[in-house]
């Protein structure tokens, strides 16, 4: 593979929707062989999640931890540091979150949320610190860290929940109080047009986020130390920027964001603590955050894309009875045919007629 | 005198002959209609600037790349030559600029890797010292190569072609690592080689080294063979501009200032090795004065990554008072901070330490300018500051630009380099460090990099430049001093200098190879 010297706009727009009318010839094949008949599959699964504003509306919604978390990932992906435990930050954000909102039931929201939302972000940067100093004082690896954290985060509220924060009248569920009112995020009246479905405040944060993000990557110090780290971290040292700040700085980027997710999840979504509180948010957030290209701006866009697979595969499997495993396949292969959409964007294989070892060594 | 006609003193039957190769890179024509020959024994140089297509042509010959058009033609047979291995298997050596040696491994170990199946370390240590023996090489099979110098290194991959029974041996510029002292030994060597029937290809631009060793030179020119010549009859002169296609312009050092003040100085710098691979500094000691140019030299690897990275900052240690800029002790302070006192650093390598490839050169200003004046005010970039700074940098270095503000990498190596040291300078800074400043750069480049660090001096500044190049210390640094092994010599006016002195206090240890730990 040879990257290409010009990249022309057009072909950089043109390639996700050849991507995406690969997946669907492939998708239509597959549900072909299924017995499905292809076009109304394919309809359950592209058009029948949007064919309605309020639909339109839970897309956001959908898509929402999803951004928030990957604009947050960008910059540690912008950085080199492979922080692949969102999953586990955004809980500690939803635990942190939740025990103020716990704690303050009587507080008024325009105090309330703002410390939940601070209380979230602490609780993500909390969590992502762990990896962040141990790479930084024992160069420990922090994918394998911030993994394994992830699985500590998910038994950590796990046990809140049936433990200590349990609401005495559950009835033995594993379930919090209900949050009160003033922590509650509230769905947006639209003028003229009412609720677009779910469509709550967190949404217009979350796109707020992106937007102040693509400015710090793009037109700050801040960003231009980030990237010079993740390009050529001599050329970075060189130029006098501490690698362990930038370590430490894109990790607390990266978790606070997550934080702010789980924060934003239960305070909209569900209204207490349980168990679950993310559904793989984190791990798929990666997923956006590449096929964003590592821009804050295209993960919007690459947000409601994998949103709308999500939200199309659960409408697929209601309607058409389509197995689980089958809706996953089709994810698979859209996201499968987005990112290598890109790379042949990127790169184009160059053949070469002799093969030998030799030849690689001597290079 | 582009025809081989000059060679017909030679009445042996041409042994390689390459007719009319072409070849190119998408748009780029990296060699064009090249035609060139070849006869047993001679020792044939490649000559060209960097980029001229030297090292195109040579892979051609060694079968790693395919030429678009041309012919080859072995013994006066026509061949085709797919890989390295048929290469070999013709009687085509080839000794890299770097090499492919396993650092853990013995010399034959390295070289049981590289020879077919089936030979036991045993017989071919055998082999390899009745070869070494035979041609004065002097190379142990049984050593290690990270105890080897790099010269010695270099003989191990000469022994390894030599082992297959090859009759044209290429070598890509085999002295640019050697002291002169190596130099001399292995263009004895490569002597003897050539009285036994071998025929040297070798790839040069170093013009005294040609005379010294080669009868024929065959010169490149942006991909163009300008002319096959025999050396006798030409001038050093002649052929520098046959490789430039301009007149060269000489350029000379003034005098320093006979008394000035002190503006930089190292005192007694010790830096542990972090690696088995890196090398201690010991008792570094450097005084720049005002005015003056102050030549670091030595071979790579005994120290100059460890020194620059100290003296740029990178590295601190953790005592006071080792690095003192104008009175003021900086031992303690980082890259950035250094700059806004008034230094400058330029280091060896460009592609992602001195710059990084694949931002574009307004970003790339940024990298040392971010502390700097007000390219960045409140944290926020000054996009149109830094795209006028690139163009101020650009225009007065002659750094040719493919388009508006392109990507570093897309600059070739020259330009690039002429846009980082031009960085740098532009901000006149009162101390300039700078290593290997025209390494891998073509002669004009050069010659105009050399330039402005002597008018930075005139103007009052100081400049360390650390360089392997003994020409370019010679005719640029006031006074030169000797890292070798992590230690500095006592530095010398040049002027009371030889070539000899200095490739002696160079390879110092080296002789006494079983002192290094």
């Amino acid at each position: 593979m040879t990257p290409r010297k010009h990249i022309p706009l057009s072909r950089t727009l043109l390639t996700p929707v050849v991507s995406i009318v690969l997946t669907l010839i492939l998708g239509a094949m597959i549900f072909g062989l299924l017995d499905y008949n292809p076009l109304s599959a394919l309809y359950e699964f592209f058009v029948a999640p949007i064919s309605r504003p309020d639909q339109i509306g839970d897309l956001f919604v959908k898509a929402c931890p999803l951004i928030i978390t990957a604009t947050g990932l960008v910059f540690c992906y912008r950085a080199n540091i492979w922080n692949i435990g969102a999953e586990g930050q955004l809980i500690f954000g939803a635990i942190f979150s939740g025990g103020a909102a716990l704690a303050f039931p009587d507080w008024p929201a325009l105090i309330l949320l703002p410390t939940m939302v601070l209380a979230g972000m602490i609780g993500g940067i909390f969590w992502a610190m762990i990896p962040a100093l141990l790479k930084v004082r024992f160069n420990t690896n922090e994918i394998l860290v911030s993994l394994m954290l992830t699985y500590v985060a998910a038994l950590s509220i796990d046990w809140l929940v049936r433990g200590p924060w349990r609401d005495p009248l559950s009835f033995g569920f594993p379930l919090t109080k209900m949050y009160s009112d003033a922590a509650l995020i509230h769905r947006i009246d639209v003028p003229f047009v009412g609720m677009l479905g779910q469509l709550h405040w967190g949404v217009v944060g979350a796109l707020i986020f992106s937007c102040v993000a693509a400015f710090l990557l793009s037109r700050t110090i801040l960003g231009f130390q980030i990237k010079v780290m993740g390009d050529a971290p001599r050329a970075g040292r060189f130029a006098g920027f501490n690698p362990h700040v930038t370590t430490i700085g894109v990790m607390a980027i990266a978790g606070g964001a997550a934080g702010l997710a789980g924060m934003v999840e239960v305070s909209a979504s569900m209204g207490q603590l349980q168990p679950n509180v993310s559904f793989g948010y984190g791990f798929t957030a990666i997923i956006v955050a590449f096929l964003a290209r590592l821009n804050p701006l295209g993960v919007i866009f690459a947000g409601l894309i994998v949103a709308l697979a999500e939200l199309g595969g659960d409408n697929a499997q209601i309607v058409l009875g389509m197995p689980k495993v089958v809706t996953g396949v089709f994810k698979g292969i859209l996201l499968f045919m987005l990112l290598a959409g890109e790379t042949f964007n990127r790169y184009h294989i160059q053949w070469q007629r002799t093969g030998n070892k030799l030849n690689l060594k001597e290079k | 005198m582009s025809q081989p006609s000059s060679l017909s003193d030679t009445h042996l039957r041409p042994l390689f002959e390459a007719v009319s190769i072409t070849k190119k890179f998408g748009d780029f024509i990296a060699n064009n209609d090249v035609s060139f020959t070849i006869h047993e024994g001679e020792i044939h140089a490649l000559l060209g600037e960097n980029g001229a297509g030297k090292s195109t042509f040579v892979k051609i010959v060694y079968g790693l790349l395919q030429p678009n058009n041309g012919k080859i033609f072995w013994n006066g047979n026509q061949v085709f030559i797919p890989g390295p291995q048929q290469a070999r298997q013709l009687g085509i050596g080839m000794v890299f600029q770097h090499f492919s040696l396993f650092d853990a491994l013995t010399v034959a170990e390295n070289i049981q890797l590289a020879m077919p199946p089936g030979e036991t370390i045993a017989s071919l240590s055998v082999r390899i010292s009745r070869l070494s023996a035979e041609y004065g090489i002097g190379v142990d099979p049984d050593a290690r190569i990270h105890n080897l110098s790099v010269g010695e290194q270099q003989r191990v991959e000469i022994i390894r072609c030599l082992l297959q029974d090859p009759k044209l041996l290429i070598m890509d510029e085999p002295t640019s690592v050697l002291t002169p002292q190596e130099t001399d030994q292995l263009f004895s060597v490569l002597r003897r080689f050539s009285k036994n029937g071998l025929a040297i290809l070798f790839i040069s631009h170093k013009l005294d080294e040609i005379r010294a060793l080669a009868s024929h030179a065959t010169i490149l020119r942006r991909g163009e063979n300008v002319g096959s010549v025999v050396i006798d009859g030409q001038t050093n002169r002649q052929l520098a501009e046959m490789m430039v296609g301009a007149k060269v312009k000489n350029i000379s050092r003034q005098n320093a200032p006979e008394k000035s003040e002190v503006l930089f100085e190292v005192k007694k710098l010790c830096r542990p090795k972090d690696s088995i691979f890196s090398v201690a500094l010991r008792d570094v000691s450097i005084s720049a004065n005002a005015g003056e140019i102050f030549g670091i030299a030595g071979i790579a690897g005994n120290g100059q990554d460890e020194l620059m990275a100290a003296l740029i900052g990178e590295w601190r240690g953790h005592d006071d008072g080792i690095f003192i800029f104008d009175g003021m002790d900086i031992s303690g302070k980082g890259p950035a901070e250094r700059r806004v006192m008034g230094m400058g650093f330029i280091p060896e390598e460009r592609n992602g330490h001195a710059a990084v490839p694949s931002m574009r050169l307004a970003e790339n200003v940024l990298l040392t300018g971010h502390s700097l004046g007000n390219l960045v005010r409140h944290g926020l970039l000054d996009l149109i500051g830094m795209r006028a700074k690139a163009n101020l940098i650009a225009k007065s270095f002659d750094v040719r630009l493919p388009e508006r503000n392109p990507l570093a990498s897309s600059l070739s190596g020259g330009n690039l380099q002429k846009f980082v040291v031009g960085r740098e300078i532009v901000n006149v800074p009162r101390v300039l460090i700078v290593s290997q400043p025209t390494w891998g750069v073509d002669v004009g480049a050069a010659v105009f990099i050399r330039e402005a660090m002597l008018n930075l001096a005139a103007k009052g500044s100081a400049v360390v430049m650390i360089s392997q190049d003994l020409e370019e210390l010679f005719t640029i640094a006031h006074r030169v001093a000797v890292l070798n092994n992590g230690m500095l010599s006592l530095a010398e006016p040049t002027i009371d200098l030889t070539a000899e002195k200095v490739g002696l206090l160079m390879g110092g240890t080296h002789v006494a190879g079983e002192e290094r730990t």
